[in-house]
């Protein structure tokens, strides 16, 4: 990872991964001038193995492995502040969500949770075609960790002598609200 | 001032007194809003990590049949991460014929085509300037004198595609808090981000986001805020912030909206401030 600390070595560019996650803007994101400024205003940065700042010379370098196995890209949070900071205007947190795109798509999500979290909510949607908030809760723990989800136990039942919810169960069988939009976008995203 | 009303997922759930709350307060100001016809989920953050095309097609859908509907009337929102897809399709379709092509391909399926006439309203906007801090003030019966208040906007409320307020240094609820007889609390959390889904997937990182929004807002009786997200992560755990800081931390949490509505004397059944997990006392 020598190379993250040093000058840009034009011979390194490798413009395949920033092509392949900022289709159309990937000439931006060879324009990052390595300030810092992202690193500096992301609070989720002390948590990263790879500070936004080294994560966008990556991309330049195009270490796809390295990068879409990072812990860093699922604790963006998409709060925007380095994209609205950013000194070379480069949408940096719509590029995360790109990345994010690629670890599924390849199958090395770095983080199960945050997997399992994805996973079923677009499972609920794709159903409902609305969230139903409580299924969607009891999907991700059984996907991701039965046990962590003790530790919002007392919680959930404060929430239900609230009304904030109401227990659901699946219903079963039958076509989803949104099965055949879905489909339709599987079917016209050409997948690379 | 009529508007249609997309309500978004969690005003159906955890969120329904900010529902329930909004429309009050609309109902007092004289608005006119009917709820948008056969809407589904906006897709949150999640339609466009699972597919790049699925995050514009499920936004403009809602969009489409918004246009469909609207008849002169603005797209109102209450959730900021709504706010955000409904308005990051409409730049992006703008900008990109191609991929507006390729959206209304996939929404040809339910008959409907996004035009790209219609965008979508934070209701922070529209609080503060279709009605506007004096329509407000001129309604107030119980002006809440002795309060003070911390403002909070989160992210997405004021960034990026916002054109209402400063992406980093929101100040649109200042007239309006004003106007309620309110002080407001400035702090530097105004619009840091509340930790989102972090609070569910890296509980240990969303809580320290949680709390330095807490601790900035610490000395305000209450905090207010216009994002259900934002409003579950503040309220919902104050507990376990309290565990980590190894003190206690205890300030409830409105809808700004719910705020409004007490300042309006609305009855409290259509403000459901007893719904909310960190007791409204004041």
């Amino acid at each position: 990872m020598a190379a993250i600390t040093e000058a840009l070595d034009l011979g390194q560019l490798d413009r395949s991964l920033a092509q392949r996650v900022s289709p159309g803007r990937w000439e931006k994101i060879l324009s990052c001038i390595q300030c810092g400024t992202c690193s500096a205003s992301c609070p989720a940065a002390h948590a990263m193995d790879i500070s936004p700042r080294q994560m966008w010379r990556m991309v330049q370098l195009g270490m796809t492995e390295e990068v879409l196995r990072s812990k860093s890209i699922w604790l963006c949070s998409l709060c925007y502040t380095c994209h609205v900071r950013c000194p070379r205007g480069i949408p940096l947190t719509e590029t995360i969500v790109r990345l994010k795109e690629l670890a599924m798509e390849r199958g090395i999500v770095s983080s199960p949770q945050s997997e399992a979290f994805y996973r079923a909510f677009a499972e609920v949607m794709r159903r409902y075609g609305r969230l139903r908030e409580v299924e969607f809760m009891a999907r991700y723990f059984l996907a991701s960790n039965p046990l962590a989800a003790l530790g919002f136990a007392r919680l959930g039942l404060t929430m239900l002598a609230r009304g904030k919810i109401r227990p659901e169960l699946p219903r079963l069988g039958g076509e989803g609200r949104l099965d055949r939009l879905f489909a339709r976008v599987a079917e016209l995203e050409e997948k690379r | 001032m009529r508007y249609i009303f997309y309500p978004g997922c969690s005003q159906e759930g955890t969120a329904l007194e900010y529902r329930d709350s909004t429309l009050a307060v609309l109902q007092a100001l004289g608005a006119d809003v009917q709820e948008l016809e056969g809407w589904t989920c906006c897709g949150a953050s999640v339609a466009s990590v699972m597919s790049e095309l699925l995050g514009f097609v499920l936004p403009a859908r809602n969009l489409a049949l918004a246009e469909k509907q609207a008849n002169g009337r603005d797209l109102l929102t209450v959730c900021s991460a709504c706010y955000t897809n409904f308005r990051r399709t409409f730049a992006t379709l703008a900008a990109n014929r191609q991929l507006h092509q390729k959206v209304n391909q996939a929404l040809e399926l339910e008959g409907l085509a996004y035009q790209g006439t219609l965008t979508a309203r934070h209701i922070l906007d529209v609080l503060a300037n279709d009605f506007g801090p004096e329509a407000i003030r001129a309604r107030v019966k119980k002006p809440l004198e002795g309060l003070t208040v911390a403002p909070y906007y989160g992210c997405q409320t004021v960034r990026p595609y916002s054109p209402f307020d400063d992406g980093q240094r929101p100040t649109s609820m200042l007239p309006l808090l004003e106007a309620l007889g309110v002080k407001a609390h400035r702090h530097s959390r105004e619009a840091s981000c509340c930790g989102t889904s972090l609070l569910m997937t890296k509980p240990e990182v969303g809580l320290t986001m949680v709390g330095s929004v807490l601790e900035a807002c610490e000395g305000a009786d209450c905090i207010v805020t216009v994002c259900p997200m934002c409003h579950m992560n503040l309220d919902a755990y104050q507990d376990k912030v309290s565990r980590l800081l190894g003190r206690k931390v205890q300030i409830p949490v409105l809808y700004l909206p719910q705020l409004i509505g007490l300042a309006l004397g609305l009855p409290e059944e259509k403000l459901g401030l007893r719904r909310h997990i960190t007791p409204v006392k004041f």
